[in-house]
């Protein structure tokens, strides 16, 4: 049975991964009202960054923050057109979407194929050595780890900092908040460009430790699936860890279930993630639970004229 | 009417009176307050601190930023549409201009070859072998060539299908599944011009299908895999349960079993032909499951990264895998489209091509072959399996012949016959050594 179940959480781990840096990217991004539903593009752009650094100069390290600063850079196409342009936000970040994907392709032409430096994985000291759990969380690359501390920082940051508190206000209510005396558009640039970050840092992780080598279309539909996690995780980080788990575990049982020669039909079995999505969403209306999404997420900071 | 935020006009700090209503109090904060004319442009353009227009500019600016504005979008699109099609527009020009440039008579010996790829040439995968085919093609002196890649199958192919039509190509080979439609209809217009579609069915005067035996090529590689095997277990990354994909697993585990009669081939299907980390993730998933070789019927080489990173074996698919796994690689299945493109061209210079047909070829026409095998393989199983390799390159199909059982232990193929193209065609059931479901 451990047999079985200690690599099945061990691959949870791993695919849950760049799920939960992307999550809480558009977390960050929605709690400043800001709905980014470029994700897949960012998490491309920045995956081939974090390739093509860590192919031209040798460290990964530099590529996982270069990843993340082209996170970054989208991220701020997608808050100039929203915030300064009050554009659309649905339609820039499909847009973005479509962009980055494609502008992947184009310039990941000459890199598909080749390999770079990446994060591998090394059994993290002492507490590798605790049974079960130390086989599970502790045998990764140093991103998996990176992973366990940045929901806190998360948490911290908007429940502790007057700035995380100050971002949530600008995505409940910016009129309220520009009352207060904050500077509602700077918070949401900010919101929006440090999630970019994140997303970037998902994206990182694609390139840099799920595979070594670069192919074209890496974040097969990841960005996706982290949008849907943020309504799943209802915008809170500890939530949206654990959903990035529960969708890359079920993705990893499926291919498991198959891999030991049970015979059901792997058709079923991938539904399985969707189901519990749907599943998740009635009991928490069953039982009373409201979706807490930012009061003003998806609308501009319109001047009224 | 009022400023910005929940501070009304009289409450602005700045205390300047509003006489006209057009004029609007802004401010960003207590400091940098603004009166404001004409704030429908203001939010049109979105800028945040527009500062006083006079009345009479507000039109003509107006519309001055809007056909900026509209003209950059144009000029951008534009580039990035030329961008796409740049590879094309570049090598269709050139073989045109020369053609008007040429004698009638002698235009009558140059063979011009078109391809149409679904994915980038650079993937190492599908699209990849077809362009050495065409590389190939391009090296003999009669023909000129030229490729245009990624091309979205539907409306987008016909497009591109025409316009090589129309550029004066003699045959065009359209690569992928989806392009069999928009080929029979260019086809239909343009009936002096020869086409050839990849892994359709449709066939026309001036149309044939064509695709490759490549089942014979995982036969070879399952008879290595059934040889390096020690725990009995093979693994296979498969991508769509089809006939195509089916047969290509049996003839793995025929030959796996040809080797060792005790291994099993566990079968987990990706339901995508194409995504690295979820290929990457089956092939943990069965190499978790005690399997030490892994197979593949996907574009990536994900799996066989993973192979290499457990320590075990693998197979690569397309094209000769072994730079993705240099220390795990034992062989792979391949295309080679060249030598049968090259006699499709020569066909075509002598007139002696026919339409109407639909061609399957196999490894004694050369399309399919094996990649050449590790040094970790015995020098006695290569032997024998080069031994099998030519006895199918003499056009003997060894794969499946008789009693071939299916998974409930019913005999599909009799004792001492061998699979029509037929059964091979419909094949939605796995042999007797195969774990997994067809659906």
């Amino acid at each position: 049975m451990w047999e079985f179940l200690i690599p099945l959480f061990a691959a949870t781990v791993q695919s849950g991964t760049p799920l939960i840096y992307a999550t809480l990217g558009e977390i960050m991004t929605e709690r400043g009202g800001v709905l980014n539903l470029g994700v897949e593009g960012i998490m491309s752009i920045s995956a081939l960054v974090a390739f093509w650094i860590s192919f031209t100069t040798g460290s990964p390290w530099l590529g996982f923050l270069g990843a993340g600063l082209a996170g970054m850079v989208f991220a701020s196409l997608h808050a100039f057109v929203c915030i300064s342009c009050l554009g659309n936000q649905v339609v820039s970040g499909l847009a973005l979407t479509i962009f980055g994907v494609g502008l992947t392709h184009y310039l990941g032409v000459p890199y598909v194929g080749l390999h770079a430096p990446g994060f591998t994985p090394f059994d993290f000291p002492l507490l590798s050595q605790i049974p079960v759990l130390g086989d599970v969380f502790f045998k990764h690359d140093m991103l998996v780890y990176l992973s366990f501390v940045v929901p806190f920082l998360f948490w911290f940051f908007f429940k502790r900092t007057s700035l995380g508190l100050h971002v949530v206000a600008t995505g409940e209510m910016p009129a309220a908040a520009a009352a207060a005396g904050l500077r509602p558009i700077a918070l949401r640039y900010f919101a929006v460009v440090s999630g970019g970050f994140l997303i970037g840092l998902g994206g990182a992780y694609l390139s840099l430790a799920y595979t070594h080598l670069w192919t074209n279309g890496l974040s097969g539909g990841r960005g996706w699936i982290a949008v849907a996690l943020v309504i799943f995780a209802f915008w809170r980080p500890g939530r949206a860890v654990a959903g990035a788990y529960l969708f890359g575990g079920v993705m990893a049982f499926q291919l498991r279930l198959q891999a030991m020669g049970t015979h059901l039909p792997s058709s079923l079995l991938l539904m399985l993630p969707y189901i519990l999505t749907i599943l998740v969403l009635i009991l928490s209306a069953c039982f009373g639970r409201r979706i807490e999404a930012p009061a003003a997420l998806g609308t501009n900071i319109e001047p009224e004229g | 009417m009022g400023c910005w935020y929940t501070v009304c006009c009289t409450d602005c700090p700045c205390f300047r009176r509003i006489k006209n209503k057009k004029h609007v109090h802004i401010f960003l904060s207590i400091r940098d307050c603004r009166v404001v004319k004409g704030l429908a442009l203001n939010r049109m353009l979105g800028y945040w601190k527009l500062i006083k227009i006079a009345n009479g500019e507000v039109p003509m600016k107006k519309l001055l930023k809007l056909f900026t504005v509209s003209a950059a979008c144009m000029a951008l699109m534009f580039s990035l549409y030329a961008c796409g099609e740049a590879p094309q527009e570049k090598k269709a020009e050139e073989p045109a201009k020369i053609d008007e440039a040429v004698a009638p008579t002698e235009e009558a010996k140059t063979v011009k070859a078109g391809f149409v790829y679904v994915s980038p040439v650079g993937d190492a995968g599908y699209s990849y072998a077809h362009d050495l085919g065409r590389k190939t093609v391009d090296g003999l002196d009669f023909v000129t060539s030229a490729f245009v890649e990624s091309v979205p199958e539907g409306a987008d192919s016909e497009r591109v299908i025409r316009n090589m039509a129309r550029k004066g190509f003699d045959i065009i080979f359209t690569t992928s599944f989806g392009y069999m439609d928009p080929t029979i209809k260019v086809a239909k217009e343009f009936p002096d011009t020869k086409f050839m579609h990849c892994s359709g069915f449709k066939k026309a005067e001036n149309v044939n299908n064509y695709f490759g035996r490549i089942y014979q090529s995982r036969y070879l590689t399952g008879l290595v895999a059934g040889a390096m095997t020690k725990s009995n277990k093979l693994g296979y990354v498969a991508a769509f349960p089809i006939p195509e994909v089916i047969r290509g697993i049996n003839a793995f585990a025929v030959g796996v079993r040809q080797m060792n009669p005790d291994a099993e081939v566990r079968v987990v299907w990706t339901k995508t032909w194409y995504d690295p980390a979820l290929e990457k993730d089956a092939a943990k998933s069965l190499l978790d499951a005690g399997c030490d070789v892994i197979a593949q019927h996907q574009d990536s080489p994900a799996p066989q990264e993973a192979a290499q990173e457990a320590g075990a074996y693998c197979i690569g698919y397309n094209s000769d895998m072994s730079s993705f796994a240099p220390k795990a690689h034992l062989t792979s299945a391949i295309w080679n489209w060249g030598p049968m493109y090259t006699k499709t061209v020569e066909a075509v210079r002598d007139g002696s091509w026919e339409g109407n047909q639909s061609l399957w070829w196999s490894m004694q026409d050369g399309v399919v072959d094996i990649a050449p095998m590790g040094p970790m393989v015995p020098e006695d199983v290569k032997n024998a399996v080069m031994a099998k390799r030519d006895e199918l390159r003499n056009g003997n199909d060894i794969c499946f012949v008789g009693p071939i059982k299916d998974q409930n232990g019913e005999i599909k193929i009799a004792a001492g016959e061998k699979a029509t193209d037929e059964q091979l065609h419909d094949m939605m059931w796995f042999v007797e050594g195969v774990v997994g479901t067809v659906n």
